[in-house]
C-alpha cells in the first residue's frame, strides 16, 4: 500500500477517528487527553502538509470512497463518475493546510486554555469534528459532499460558539450562526438538486464538463455564490460570523476563521472550475468585487470603533474576507476580458491566494493573542486592560508580527499580497488600490490602538499580578508565528512551489474535469 | 377540445407537487421574516428542509417508474432514481441532528432570557 495515495482519505479520516475516540481519551485522565489532543492535531497537519506537497508541480489527487479501487473513478462503462469522490488539486491544498495548521495551533492553545473548564468530553469531539468539516470541504468533488460536510462544520461550530452556555451572549450568537447558516444550507441544497435535475450528476467535474448557460444555471450560480459568500462572512451578511467570533472560545476562534476560508474555497471553485464561462461574463467579477470591497471597508470601519477585543478581530475577519473577494473578482473580471489582461488577472489569483494564507494565519494568531490577554486578565475589554507589554513580552511579540503581517507593512508577508492584489486591481479600476490602501491604513491604526490600550502605559493596580499565557498556549501562537515568519522571509519559494501551481490548477478546468473522469 | 382540456389537467396535477414546493418554501421564508417566536422560527426551518428534501425526490421522479432494487422489483421498464432517496436520507439525518440541537438552544435561550420574544434577546450588537 502506498501511503501516499491514500493521502485524501487519511485527511479525513483522521479528525474524524480523533472525533469518536476523544470521549474514551477523555476519560483516562489529563495526560492522555492533552497528548491525545495534540497527537490528532499533528497527525492532521501532517496529512494536510504532506497534501500540500503531493500537489507540487500540478498534481492533482483523486480519491474514490466505495469503490472497489481507490482510483477507479468510473467502474464498469459508467459515461460519468457515480462514486464520493476526493479531488485535490493545488488550489484545494492551499486552503487543506491553512486549515490543518491553524487546528494544529488551535488544538496546542487550547490545551492550556480549556484547563480550567470542564466538558473536555464535548469539546474535544466537536473541535475535532469542525476539523474534519472544513477539511472535507476543501477535499470533496462532488457538490451533495460540499453540502454534507459544511453541514458538519457548520454543526460543530455552533456547538462550540455556545459551548460556555452559562453565557447568555454564547448562547445567543450560536443561535444566529444556526439560524442563517441552517436558511443557507438548504438553498446549497436546491442548487445541488437544480442541477442533479438537469444533469443526473453531482460530481463537480462531470458538471464543469456538461455546463451550459441557461437561465436555471444562472439562477443555480447566484444561489451558490450567495450562500458562500454569506458563509465567508462578506459584508451585508456578516453578523453571525462576529459574534460568533466573539463568543467562541479563542482556540476555536482561530479554527473558525479557516472554516470561513473553505466557503471562500467552494465560492471560488464554482466560479472558477464548474461555471467558467458564465462566471466570466463580468457580472459575477463586479458582484464579488462590490461584495469585497464593502466588506473591506465596513469591517475595517467597525473594527476601529470596537473596546471588545475580540470582536475588534471579528470585524478584522470581515474586512480580511473583502481582500479575498475583490482579489477572485478582479481575476475573473480581467481574464474574461482578455486582449493582454490574463496577466494581471493571474498576479490577483496568485496575490489573492497569498492573502488567503497570510489572513488564516495572522487572523488566527491574532484570535490566539486575544485569547491569551483573555486567559491573563479575565477580560475582554481594551479599556481594562494597560501595560501587559512588560508581563507578557512573547504575547506582544507575537501580536506585533501578527498585525505587521495582516496589516501590510512591508517587509511583511501581507506586503506582498496586497501588493500584488492593488497593482493588478489598478487595471480593472483605480478606485480599487485606492479603498485597499485606506482599509491598510485604518487596520494598521486599529491594530495600533490595541497594542497601545492593551500593551502599553502605566501598569494597571489590578493586573499587576498577570503572568505570561503558559506554554502550550506560546507554542500554538508561536507555530503561527514561524508560519508568517516563513512566508515573509521566502515569499518567492512559496509563490514558486504553492502560489503558482494553485493559481494554474484553478485556470485550468479543463485538467480537473479530466482527473475526475478517470484522466481520459 | 376535452382532449385538450384533460391533458392541461394531467399536466397541472403532474406539476403540482413543484407547487407544493415553491408553497412550502414561501411559507417557511414568510414565518422566519415575519415570527417573533423561537419556536415558529424553528419550525419555519424544518419546513424548509422538507420542502427540500420533497425537491430533492421530485428530481428523482420518473413518470411510471418502479422501485429501484433490482432483485424485489424484477426486470422493468423504467425506475425512480436511487441517488436523490439517497441524498434525501442523508439530509433527513442532518436535519434531525439540526433541529435537536437548535431546539436545545431554544432551551438554553429560554433558561438566559426567560422569553423567546426575539426583540427581547438582543444582547449582541455592533
Amino acid at each position: 500500500m502506498n501511503v501516499r495515495d491514500h493521502l485524501p482519505a487519511f485527511l479525513v479520516m483522521v479528525p474524524l477517528l480523533g472525533s469518536f475516540l476523544s470521549p474514551v481519551a477523555v476519560s483516562f485522565g489529563k495526560t492522555v487527553r492533552n497528548v491525545f489532543f495534540v497527537a490528532f492535531a499533528a497527525l492532521t497537519l501532517l496529512a494536510g502538509a504532506a497534501i500540500c506537497v503531493a500537489t507540487f508541480g500540478g498534481n492533482i489527487l483523486v480519491y474514490v470512497m466505495g469503490g472497489e479501487s481507490f482510483a477507479l473513478t468510473m467502474p464498469s462503462g459508467m459515461s460519468y463518475p457515480v462514486r464520493i469522490l476526493f479531488e485535490i488539486d493545488a488550489f484545494g491544498a492551499v486552503f487543506i493546510f491553512c486549515v490543518s495548521a491553524a487546528a494544529f495551533a488551535g488544538a496546542l492553545f487550547s490545551v492550556n486554555y480549556m484547563e480550567r473548564f470542564s466538558g473536555w468530553k464535548r469539546f474535544m469531539p466537536l473541535y475535532f469534528l469542525l476539523t474534519a468539516g472544513a477539511l472535507g470541504m476543501c477535499a470533496t468533488g462532488d457538490m451533495f459532499n460540499f453540502f454534507v460536510f459544511a453541514e458538519l462544520a457548520s454543526i460543530a461550530s455552533f456547538g462550540l460558539t455556545a459551548f460556555w452556555r452559562d453565557k447568555p451572549e454564547a448562547v445567543e450568537a450560536g443561535f444566529k450562526y444556526m439560524f442563517v447558516s441552517q436558511i443557507a444550507a438548504m438553498l446549497l441544497l436546491i442548487a445541488t438538486g437544480a442541477l442533479y435535475g438537469k444533469y443526473n450528476a453531482v460530481n463537480m467535474g462531470f458538471l464543469a464538463s456538461v455546463m451550459e448557460s441557461g437561465t436555471m444555471e444562472r439562477v443555480v450560480l447566484a444561489l451558490i455564490i450567495s450562500v458562500t459568500a454569506f458563509r465567508c462572512g462578506a459584508f451585508p451578511m456578516h453578523t453571525h460570523m462576529t459574534d460568533a467570533c466573539a463568543e467562541a472560545p479563542c482556540g476555536v476562534t482561530c479554527l473558525l476563521v479557516t472554516v470561513s476560508q473553505a466557503s471562500f474555497y467552494g465560492l471560488v471553485r464554482v466560479c472558477y472550475s464548474i461555471f467558467p464561462n458564465l462566471a466570466g461574463g463580468g457580472t459575477v467579477g463586479w458582484l464579488l468585487i462590490v461584495m469585497g470591497s464593502m466588506s473591506m471597508i465596513f469591517g475595517v470601519m467597525m473594527a476601529v470603533i470596537q473596546h471588545d477585543i475580540k470582536r475588534l478581530m471579528g470585524y478584522h475577519s470581515v474586512s480580511q474576507a473583502g481582500y479575498l473577494l475583490t482579489a477572485m473578482g478582479v481575476g475573473l473580471l480581467a481574464l474574461g476580458r482578455g486582449g493582454g489582461m490574463e496577466g494581471y488577472g493571474l498576479a490577483s489569483i496568485k496575490g489573492g491566494l497569498f492573502h488567503a494564507m497570510n489572513y488564516s494565519f495572522c487572523n488566527g494568531l491574532l484570535f490566539l493573542c486575544a485569547g491569551s490577554l483573555y486567559y491573563a486578565t479575565g477580560t475582554r475589554g481594551l479599556d481594562k486592560m494597560g501595560g501587559l507589554a512588560r508581563n507578557m513580552p512573547w504575547t506582544a511579540a507575537m501580536f506585533v508580527v501578527a498585525a505587521a503581517g495582516i496589516s501590510g507593512l512591508p517587509p511583511f508577508n501581507g506586503f506582498v499580497s496586497k501588493w500584488m492584489i492593488f497593482g493588478s486591481g489598478f487595471a480593472v479600476h483605480p478606485i480599487l488600490p485606492a479603498l485597499g490602501m485606506v482599509t491598510s491604513v485604518l487596520a494598521l491604526a486599529s491594530f495600533v490602538k490595541v497594542f497601545q490600550a492593551a500593551f502599553l502605559g502605566p501598569p494597571r493596580a489590578k493586573l499587576i499580578a498577570a503572568r505570561e499565557a503558559p506554554y502550550g498556549m506560546l507554542a500554538g501562537m508561536g507555530l503561527l508565528a514561524v508560519l508568517i515568519l516563513l512566508l515573509t522571509l521566502f515569499p518567492g519559494w512559496f509563490m514558486g512551489n504553492v502560489f503558482d501551481n494553485a493559481a494554474e490548477a484553478l485556470l485550468r478546468p479543463q485538467d480537473y474535469i479530466r482527473a475526475a473522469m478517470g484522466g481520459r | 377540445m376535452t382532449d385538450s382540456i384533460a391533458e392541461n389537467a394531467l399536466d397541472f396535477v403532474g406539476n403540482a407537487p413543484y407547487v407544493v414546493v415553491a408553497l412550502l418554501v414561501l411559507m417557511s421564508l414568510y414565518a422566519m421574516l415575519t415570527q417573533k417566536n423561537l419556536i415558529k422560527i424553528c419550525i419555519a426551518i424544518s419546513i424548509l428542509g422538507a420542502s427540500v428534501n420533497m425537491f430533492l425526490v421530485l428530481m428523482g421522479y420518473r413518470h411510471g417508474g418502479g422501485i429501484p432494487i433490482h432483485y424485489l422489483k424484477g426486470a422493468q421498464e423504467s425506475m425512480v432514481l436511487p441517488t436523490p432517496q439517497c441524498l434525501t436520507l442523508t439530509a433527513i439525518v442532518i436535519a434531525l441532528a439540526t433541529t435537536a440541537l437548535m431546539l436545545s438552544l431554544v432551551i438554553m435561550v429560554n433558561k438566559h432570557y426567560g422569553t423567546l420574544d426575539i426583540d427581547e434577546i438582543r444582547r449582541l450588537r455592533g
